[in-house]
C-alpha cells in the first residue's frame, strides 16, 4: 500500500509543514540545467551582477516550480495529483539564502465518492524577502483504493 | 490580466488574436534523465519517480512531474545550422517587436495539467494570443499588458497542459525595472 494523505484528513485552514532549504550555487546551477534554462543569470556570476545588476546568480522560475511541486507532494504523498498551479514572482532567490516554504489550505471540495480537490496557498520566503506566491489545486483520494492518476479525459477537470 | 483588446493595435497584431500559431514539436522524445536530475536538484524523494513498482501501480508506468511541462520545449543552447538564438514563447517576443516595446516582464503564470507526460512522448505546442490592453503606465514604464495561452498536446492528440501568461511590454521611460 502506498502511504499518503486522504481527502478526509484535510481541513480548510490547515497549515502545511514548513520546509527550509539552504540555497547553494549548485542548487541554482543544477536546477537551471535540469530545467534546460541556459540563460547566464542562472550560472554566470559576472553576467548576473555586471549585466543584470543582480546580487548573484538567481534561482530560475521553472526550477522553483519543481520545488513547489516537491513541497506539495512531500505533504500529500505520491497519490497527490496536481491539477493547476499559479505563480506570482516578486523577488529573486540567491545562493546563501534559506528558502522557507510555508502553506495553508484555502479550500476543500469533494469531486465525487473517490476524489476531492484541495486548494493550497504557498509562500516562498528567502533572505527575509517574500519571493514567490503560489496557489495550487491538488487532487487527493477519498479512500485508500482511489487513485487520482487514473482519471483521464473528461473525468479529469482541474 | 487584459480582458478585452485595445482598438489601436497594428493590423498584424490584431489578426493574431484568437489564432493558434507557432506550432512546434519537442526537439527530442521525452526522457527520464532530466526528470531524475530535477528530482536530484530539488532533493525530491517522491517514489513515483524513483520506484518503478510505484509508477506501475499509480500511473501504469513512468511519468514526468507535471511542473516540468515547459522543460520539454526549451530549445537546445546550440544546434547545427541554427543562425539565430531560439527563444521559447516566441509570441511574447514578437509582441515586443511589433508593438515597439523593448522591455517586458511576465506577471502571472497559471498552468493547468491534463494527461500526464510520459517518457517517449512527442509533444506539440501552440500559442494563442487572447488580448492586448490599451496603453497603460505602471511603475516600470508605459506599455501594454498581453494575455496568451500555450497548449501542449501529446502524439495522441491528448491535452497535457495549458499555460496561461500575462505579460507587460513597456518602454522603460524614466522608470526602473527588471526585464526579461
Amino acid at each position: 500500500m502506498i502511504p499518503g494523505l486522504l481527502f478526509g484528513d484535510i481541513e480548510d485552514g490547515a497549515k502545511l509543514p514548513v520546509l527550509e532549504k539552504e540555497v547553494k550555487p549548485v542548487t541554482v546551477v543544477l536546477g537551471a540545467m535540469a530545467s534546460r534554462d541556459w540563460r547566464p543569470q542562472h550560472h554566470d556570476y559576472k553576467f548576473a551582477t555586471e549585466n543584470n545588476g543582480l546580487d548573484d546568480i538567481i534561482m530560475n522560475t521553472p526550477n522553483l516550480a519543481a520545488w513547489f511541486e516537491r513541497y506539495l507532494t512531500d505533504w500529500t504523498g505520491p497519490k497527490g495529483r496536481l491539477g493547476r498551479i499559479k505563480f506570482r514572482m516578486r523577488d529573486s532567490v540567491y545562493p546563501g539564502e534559506i528558502m522557507n516554504f510555508s502553506g495553508v489550505v484555502t479550500g476543500v471540495e469533494a469531486i465525487d465518492d473517490e476524489l476531492g480537490w484541495v486548494d493550497v496557498s504557498i509562500e516562498l520566503e528567502a533572505g527575509g524577502k517574500s519571493c514567490v506566491g503560489c496557489e495550487a489545486r491538488i487532487a487527493l483520494p477519498r479512500t485508500s483504493d482511489a487513485n487520482p492518476w487514473k482519471r483521464r479525459g473528461d473525468a479529469w477537470q482541474p | 490580466m487584459a480582458a478585452s483588446s485595445a482598438h489601436d493595435l497594428p493590423e498584424e497584431v490584431q489578426s493574431w488574436i484568437g489564432q493558434e500559431r507557432y506550432e512546434e514539436r519537442t526537439e527530442f522524445p521525452i526522457e527520464m534523465g532530466y526528470v531524475l536530475t530535477t528530482m536530484s536538484a530539488t532533493q525530491n524523494g517522491n517514489p513515483l519517480y524513483w520506484d518503478a513498482a510505484v509508477a506501475d501501480e499509480l500511473t501504469d508506468g513512468p511519468i514526468t512531474p507535471p511542473t516540468m511541462v515547459s522543460v520539454w520545449f526549451r530549445p537546445h543552447d546550440w544546434s547545427p545550422g541554427r543562425t539565430e538564438p531560439a527563444v521559447p514563447l516566441q509570441l511574447h517576443f514578437d509582441l515586443k517587436d511589433h508593438l515597439g516595446l523593448p522591455e517586458a516582464v511576465m506577471s502571472d503564470n497559471t498552468i493547468v495539467f491534463g494527461e500526464p507526460i510520459r517518457p517517449g512522448d512527442e509533444l506539440t505546442t501552440t500559442q494563442i494570443l487572447h488580448s492586448v490592453s490599451p496603453l497603460k503606465t505602471t511603475k516600470l514604464g508605459t506599455g501594454r499588458f498581453w494575455d496568451f495561452e500555450v497548449r501542449i498536446v501529446n502524439q495522441h492528440g491528448e491535452l497535457c497542459a495549458t499555460e496561461r501568461y500575462t505579460g507587460f511590454g513597456y518602454n522603460r521611460d524614466a522608470a526602473q525595472g527588471a526585464s526579461k
